[in-house]
């Protein structure tokens, strides 16, 4: 017998009988609902408290703003989706202030050691976020792909107000994941970050040293 | 099986407690930590209903576990449909084994790690350097645990029992880093060091916090980023898991993830939580071209077999027992010499090595019931302590011993003792008998017990017996 079968076997024949399966009540995850000013607030107040940095825009006022943070870190480029309304509305702002605008069309492997070493700053969408932990969530996609929010030192996300949950209990049913899911999904929840010498917090320790979310009201 | 790792003997537990107890600076780097850690710990559940989650999270890891078979089959074949190769191992070698086959079978020649404890009780770093695939670990604390040639001392932050200056030096020696208490510099550094082998690696190993059978999901908690590189550069990916951690519906993940977070390190959420539930599609432009899942027994099912220990495959490994243990928090990770140290480590170990060569882990315990009372999935661990002490000496009646090597401290005066002692006690006449010598002989009564009276006095035995002095008051 193989080891599978044997595990299962042993599992399915447990000599102390079969097993209880008790309820499980979810109730202690319900919260009261908020406005989305509420939400925005709380979710500002988290992400700040592990280091994000959080702008509340218009959808007017977001490539200004954008420009503005990008230049007061000197980022020298900028990693933009292709396709999602975010990169056209960058490439079509004809500003002369934002920095050079890269597109991610080639799998990685071709150009992984120019990602890894030269790209300063990167900009993804979200799928909404989550006020309770201070969380973004991404679906990477063909447009966004995975390492767009990992490996470039500063991740610019783009977050619509009203996409924001109140938890993650909340935006799992109502965006309905369990029907299907993505090769990859995420929750990030701030810039990456470790403690593992003696407990002191340092930042950007493999991913992003930055998470500035741009709040579009 | 090669559970310990492989240069400590577990037996060996009480002169290296003695050492650690002996060296200020052990005491003073995990007092520091463990305060710090039960004080933000508190603080993460203010606000929530403790006890109304706790008992969710461990109803739900006790329905998985009843439903264990059938969630690994559905498992399996979301996977499968998902893409992911699903691979099942009754014991460490077997999974080592089956990891380096697929390195092979890829001409993989450097693995890239993320944290993963079920590697570190396969010893798989060591497999894999005996087969010349060099293994690296990519998460900071096991980075530096690793360059050190140490093991963890703590299953959350691998490098608890060092301090900024040890590391410091530890990086100068090993990779030329400038010698610094700069962390972020140290931090920076290690960054550096690590992006290379990251996009040059072959395959990248993880672990899994929990995987679910509705969707076929893996789910990452990690704070650096690391998981994430690691589950994502390399062109192959093997995520290992234990056979316990699967649960049934995503929804489960959330109060699951809301404990795991804050009972380890007092966060309402890591950094990153990763969800993996295939591999790269051919229109997707990163991400493994493949991903594996090894399925570990090792010694699991075993425990699965009893009412009592089957609580011990709850665990969802936060740690929260460790960082509110007064023995751990004095000894350190180390002590143990086993892969799991603290409580989690005393209940669950003697399961993987036997009861012969984990004989003191049961009882280097207080019973002060820390452990339990903060466990996020409600563990009943000192009466699994109880338990397995009684297992060590082997067991009663009631509850016939089951875990390999029981009775190995069995010693026969001391159970000629109980024996004479459960005698005397069933018979009344007896009883009155021996307690009325016994106090009319108090003189000759020993005034040292062993190692009982090091650090208390002993115990004086009544003048009159209890029943005497009952008489008196006429009852």
């Amino acid at each position: 017998m193989n080891s599978r079968d044997t595990i299962l076997q042993r599992l399915r024949e447990r000599s102390g009988g079969k097993l209880n399966q008790p309820e499980c009540d979810f109730s202690v995850l319900e919260r009261p609902s908020s406005s989305v000013a509420e939400r925005v607030e709380q979710f500002q107040k988290i992400i700040e408290s592990v280091h994000g940095e959080v702008h509340r825009c218009t959808p007017e006022s977001w490539i200004a703003q954008l420009a503005g943070i990008l230049s007061s870190r000197g980022a020298r480029n900028l990693l933009i989706p292709a396709a999602h309304q975010i990169g056209q509305a960058l490439r079509d702002s004809g500003r002369d202030d934002l920095p050079e605008l890269l597109i991610y069309d080639e799998p990685v492997r071709s150009w992984q050691a120019h990602m890894f070493n030269e790209v300063d700053a990167s900009i993804t969408s979200t799928r909404g976020g989550i006020a309770e932990t201070g969380s973004l969530i991404l679906w990477p996609t063909p447009d966004e792909p995975r390492l767009m929010s990992l490996v470039p030192p500063i991740h610019v996300a783009v977050l619509e107000a009203s996409g924001l949950y109140t938890t993650f209990h909340e935006a799992m049913r109502v965006q309905n994941w369990k029907s299907g899911m993505p090769t990859n999904a995420l929750l990030i929840s701030g810039p990456s970050k470790t403690a593992d010498i003696e407990q002191t917090l340092a930042y950007g320790v493999h991913g992003p040293k930055e998470l500035i979310v741009l709040v579009i009201e | 099986m090669t559970q310990a790792p492989h240069h400590t003997d577990v037996r060996e537990f009480h002169p290296r407690a003695r050492a650690a107890i002996a060296d200020p600076k052990i005491r003073k780097n995990f007092r520091k930590a463990m305060d710090g850690l039960i004080t933000k710990r508190k603080d993460a559940f203010e606000g929530w209903d403790l006890e109304a989650l706790r008992d969710l999270g461990a109803n739900i890891r006790l329905r998985a576990l009843a439903n264990l078979p059938d969630l690994l089959e559905q498992l399996e074949k979301k996977l499968t449909e998902n893409g992911v190769k699903v691979h099942w191992a009754i014991d460490g070698d077997e999974a080592c084994r089956i990891i380096r086959d697929i390195c092979v079978a890829r001409n993989a020649k450097t693995v890239i790690k993320g944290k993963s404890m079920v590697t570190e009780e396969m010893e798989l770093n060591h497999y894999l350097d005996d087969h010349d695939i060099e293994a690296l670990e990519s998460d900071l604390g096991e980075y530096i645990v690793q360059l050190a040639g140490e093991t963890p001392s703590h299953i959350i932050m691998p490098a608890i029992h060092k301090n900024t200056g040890e590391i410091s030096e530890l990086m100068h020696e090993k990779t030329g880093t400038d010698l610094s208490s700069d962390v972020e510099y140290l931090t920076a550094s290690a960054r550096q060091q690590l992006r290379e082998k990251f996009m040059n690696a072959d395959v990248g190993v993880s672990g899994v916090n929990f995987a679910v059978a509705e969707t076929g999901t893996l789910c990452l908690v990690e704070n650096e980023g690391n998981g994430r590189m690691t589950t994502t550069v390399p062109p192959c990916h093997i995520a290992v898991t234990g056979i316990e951690k699967v649960v049934g519906n995503l929804e489960d993940v959330v109060p699951l993830l809301a404990l795991l977070t804050r009972s380890a390190t007092g966060q309402h959420i890591t950094t990153y939580f990763n969800m993996i539930s295939g591999p790269r599609k051919p229109e997707e432009l990163d991400g493994p071209e493949e991903v594996h899942l090894v399925l570990v027994d090792n010694g699991r099912s075993s425990i699965y077999q009893d009412d009592e220990l089957l609580d011990t495959l709850r665990c969802i490994r936060c740690g929260a027992c460790m960082n509110h243990c007064p023995v751990y928090t004095r000894v350190g990770g180390h002590t143990y010499g086993t892969t799991y140290p603290g409580p989690i480590g005393k209940i669950l170990m003697p399961h993987l090595i036997g009861l012969d060569e984990g004989r003191h882990l049961p009882t280097a315990s207080s019973l002060c019931g820390a452990c339990g009372e903060v466990c996020p999935v409600k563990i009943p661990i000192p009466d699994l302590l109880v338990r397995l002490r009684q297992e060590s000496v082997d067991g009663d009646k009631l509850n016939p011993a089951k875990v390999r090597g029981h009775g190995a401290k069995r010693g026969t005066l001391e159970a000629l003792v109980w024996r004479g002692w459960s005698w005397m006690h069933a018979r009344p006449g007896a009883y009155r008998l021996g307690t009325t010598v016994a106090s009319r002989l108090r003189r000759l009564q020993p005034g040292k017990l062993g190692g009982w009276t090091r650090y208390r006095t002993a115990p004086k035995l009544a003048a009159r017996t209890l029943h005497e002095r009952m008489k008196e008051r006429g009852q």
